[in-house]
């Protein structure tokens, strides 16, 4: 007991020691420009983005399975909102139906196949995040939307109250995923559903439209991802968001989500973002290379999955 | 009694001795004390109802597990298996029940899985198919087999075929000591035939064979010696020719029965029939299966392992497909879901807890809810004031022993797993419980505990089905039996007059060629 106590305890609150170690280490190496108020808000402004797209992979990984289109989907969704913004005549109401919408789309298509054409989640999402991929492209013609009116860039670089919107915004995704997965029906299927998709079936669960809304859910996330991105941008790039599914699965698992599914703590995801974020903050302003970094970014991922594939192996003696 | 404790003849001839071998898992014993002797070119078969300890003990002599206690020799000379290695290293060498085979090689590459032949051209080391193909073929052709191609998939060959592709692999290491779990389980009759054909054959090069079966017709057709265990203990080991069919599934099924069950409640089946079932199959496990089950009746399903009675009760559970028509209180029902068959209040508890009864991630409160959270949460949102009191509830009632309920339900031993799955499906008002082995790897403590909630349940009205390989549990609790043999029901009877011998000798009836 008392060793299941203790890996219990490294497990959710290892992600927190590694985090103070990391902020630690740069405040000592920077401690003029790293450890200072404001360059936490810009912490937390920067990892808004990867946070959001964090949060809707999490409830994919929950369930044993992945999803790879999350930073296609976000630059497909956040190049809607700017397109049809502009098309509106300037309406970000309209822009935002759009790019909320595509995702959504999206996150349907990944569902369904994932249940109706049984893919694995991993090549399913690898194929719709090569198709949003190329929609980005296509409907860019591979060249940059600009002209956006002021108001477009509201919830990327404004305030409320003083307050960043996209934090805002970043913060009420994070209470509504906390609510989601603590406290309804729906969140414990999402676990039962991971942890053993026989016994969840068995107890009368209907596992499929529990996966299409956990794939409809990390869409959505991550195309609010996009939209607060393209907002702070002030542009929506053809490519943006590549590669940022890497660091929201790297959130996730850094959080304490096991990728075997069924457990996992969102306020870990938050933290496990948020680590990513002052990872890559950190290392600019102490002037790591861009090269280096990557590496960094890779032997900390590793470092977390080992951890997990331990705790299995160590559940399976 | 002591005539049955028969000590095998002392001989020069003993291959294999096993002396006061004891094996515990987890503090259950599974075998206590058991001595054989294996002769030198005997096919030695082992009998003895599920759970009695034969595949431990198979397992012991391969070096799969090791003994709590107890010594081993081979040739005379004292062993220690600690791996099914150190056993081959001795030239003794097991097949299992499940085949060992890859399915997508093919038959030849099968049997020189890890050991490929090669040759060398320009320096360079290339697989020698040819070789592999023609020793290959004269290994199948050694023990009689010629219509077996080396080249095909092993997916696409029967399973009578693989056995013998498993056998040919074995033979590879040149055992004197072969040992088969249950090798006939899904043979016809024919198929067995065949493979008794190659016993022979193997016999008359020298191998020592042992093999598990269920089927006593089988081993007085070819074993020279039969050792019959029960719950861990070796009864008797005797002369095929010493012994006939009644003297073997006596001494299978013994004679002890303590207070392990509590006071059946009399004559509680209602009137009217709640469930029909017409002609339902499920290939390959079951076939043109009928049967009526009366509310607050216990109906039990009794057979061997493979039978195919727990398949049946998962097919009513909507787990499995189901052709044939199922009556639900005289409504004609489909069940191709299990939560269909919840709206009818069919549940059922699985035979194999870990993978369809619990997540065993989750906590008992989370697992006791799963199914329940159409009650216990209210737009969406779980009550977890409801949930905890409907949890608890359900832990005091059941005597679950837990720590919290917010304890993982992997941390509790098997008895308060079995209760928890038990226990999720009271609070649903069920109307059919199918209980399949609601006992199997639980102390009889808890055994007692459950037969208790049983018959709690149908003083209520409920209907259960008692789906067992237990004998004894079978007869102690159900009102009436029904026996399946090989996918099909061979026979029912009333609980007052089935004994342990006649459910045995419906469940070992004879298969159709």
């Amino acid at each position: 007991m008392s060793k299941t106590a203790i890996l219990d305890f490294t497990k959710k609150y290892g992600v927190l020691l590694g985090l103070g170690g990391v902020i630690a280490f740069f405040a000592f190496e920077s401690p003029n420009y790293f450890f200072t108020a404001s360059n936490f808000v810009v912490i937390s402004k920067q990892s808004a983005v990867n946070i959001l797209l964090a949060l809707g992979e999490m409830f994919a990984i929950l369930t044993a399975g992945i999803d790879l289109s999350v930073g296609s989907v976000a630059a497909l969704a956040g190049a809607f909102f700017a397109g049809t913004t502009l098309a509106a005549g300037g309406n970000i109401f309209f822009g935002a139906l759009a790019g909320l919408g595509i995702g959504a789309a999206f996150g349907l298509l990944n569902g369904i196949l994932v249940t109706g054409g049984k893919l694995p989640p991993f090549i399913g999402t690898l194929a719709t995040m090569s198709i949003a991929r190329g929609l980005v492209l296509m409907y860019t013609h591979g060249r940059p939307i600009w002209g956006l009116p002021e108001s477009f860039s509201y919830i990327g670089q404004g305030s409320f109250l003083g307050i960043p919107v996209s934090i805002i915004i970043m913060v009420i995704a994070f209470i509504l995923v906390w609510i989601t997965l603590g406290l309804t029906r729906f969140g414990r299927n999402v676990y039962a559903t991971g942890g053993n998709i026989r016994a969840a079936r068995a107890a009368g669960i209907k596992i499929k439209s529990v996966l299409i809304t956990v794939y409809v859910i990390s869409a959505f996330f991550a195309a609010l991802g996009g939209m607060v991105l393209t907002s702070r941008l002030g542009t929506a790039q053809p490519n943006a968001g590549t590669g940022y599914e890497l660091d929201a699965i790297a959130s996730v698992v850094l959080g304490g989500t096991s990728l075997f599914g069924g457990e996992g703590w969102v306020v870990g995801t938050i933290i496990g973002g948020f680590l990513i974020a002052v990872l890559n903050n950190g290392m600019t302003i102490i002037n790591i290379s861009p090269y280096t970094q990557e590496v960094v970014k890779g032997i900390v991922i590793v470092l977390a999955v080992l951890l997990t594939t331990f705790e299995k192996e160590y559940w399976n003696e | 009694m002591s005539k049955e404790f028969e000590v095998s003849k002392i001989s020069t001839n003993v291959i294999l001795k096993i002396e006061n071998i004891c094996k515990s898992f987890s503090g259950v014993e599974v075998l206590k004390n058991v001595n054989l002797s294996i002769s030198k070119g005997d096919i030695h078969a082992i009998v003895g109802e599920n759970g009695a300890g034969k595949s431990t003990l198979m397992k012991i002599i391969a070096g799969e597990y090791e003994p709590t206690k107890g010594k081993l020799f081979v040739n005379g000379e004292e062993k220690h298996f600690s791996s099914p290695l150190d056993a081959i290293k001795n030239a003794i060498i097991l097949i299992h029940q499940e085949f060992s085979l890859i399915p997508q090689l093919s038959v030849y590459e099968n049997i020189f899985l890890g050991r490929l032949a090669t040759r060398k051209i320009a320096g360079l080391r290339f697989i020698d198919k040819r070789t592999m193909k023609d020793e290959a073929r004269e290994s199948l052709k050694k023990i009689g087999v010629s219509n077996i191609s080396v080249d095909s998939k092993v997916s696409n060959i029967s399973v009578a075929d693989k056995q013998v592709v498993e056998i040919v692999k074995a033979l590879s290491v040149k055992p004197r000591i072969l040992i088969m779990d249950e090798p006939t389980a899904a043979l016809s009759l024919r198929e067995t035939k065949t493979l008794f054909s190659i016993l022979k054959t193997l016999k008359k090069q020298g191998v020592t064979i042992i093999f598990i079966s269920h089927r006593l017709e089988e081993i007085f057709e070819i074993a020279d010696k039969v050792s019959v265990l029960r719950n861990g203990e070796l009864i008797s080991t005797l002369n095929i020719e010493d012994s006939n069919m009644d003297d073997l599934v006596r001494m299978m099924v013994g004679r002890s029965l303590k207070n392990r069950f509590p006071n059946k409640i009399s004559h509680n089946a209602k009137e009217d029939v709640l469930l029909k079932v017409q002609n339902a199959s499920s290939e390959p496990f079951f076939r043109s299966v009928s049967f009526e089950l009366k509310g607050g009746e216990i109906l039990g399903i009794a057979g061997l392992t493979g039978c195919g009675n727990s398949q049946l009760g998962e097919a009513l559970f909507g787990f499995r497909k189901l052709k044939g028509n199922v009556y639900f209180e005289g409504q004609k029902i489909q069940l191709n879901n299990p939560s269909q068959a919840m709206k009818h209040g069919i549940l059922l508890v699985p035979e194999d807890r870990h993978s369809l009864g619990l997540v065993l991630k989750l906590s008992v409160r989370e697992n006791y809810s799963l199914p329940n959270l159409d009650f216990l949460s209210k737009f969406g949102f779980i009550q977890l004031k409801r949930e905890k009191k409907s949890v608890l509830s359900m832990v005091n009632g059941l005597n679950v022993k837990v720590t919290n309920i917010n304890q993982r339900v992997e941390n509790l031993s098997g008895g308060n797993q079995q209760k928890v799955v038990l226990g999720k499906w009271i609070v649903r008002s069920p109307k059919i419980l199918i209980l399949e082995e609601p006992t199997r790897g639980i102390d009889v403590g808890s055994k007692f505990e459950i037969y208790k909630f049983i018959y709690d349940q149908v003083s209520k009205g409920i209907a259960v089905i008692l789906i067992s390989s237990e004998l004894e549990e079978v007869i102690n609790i159900s009102d009436r039996i029904l026996v399946m043999s090989e996918g099909r029901i061979t026979g029912e009877l009333k609980a007052s007059e089935a004994t342990q011998e006649k459910v045995l000798a419906l469940a070992v009836k004879g298969k159709e060629i």
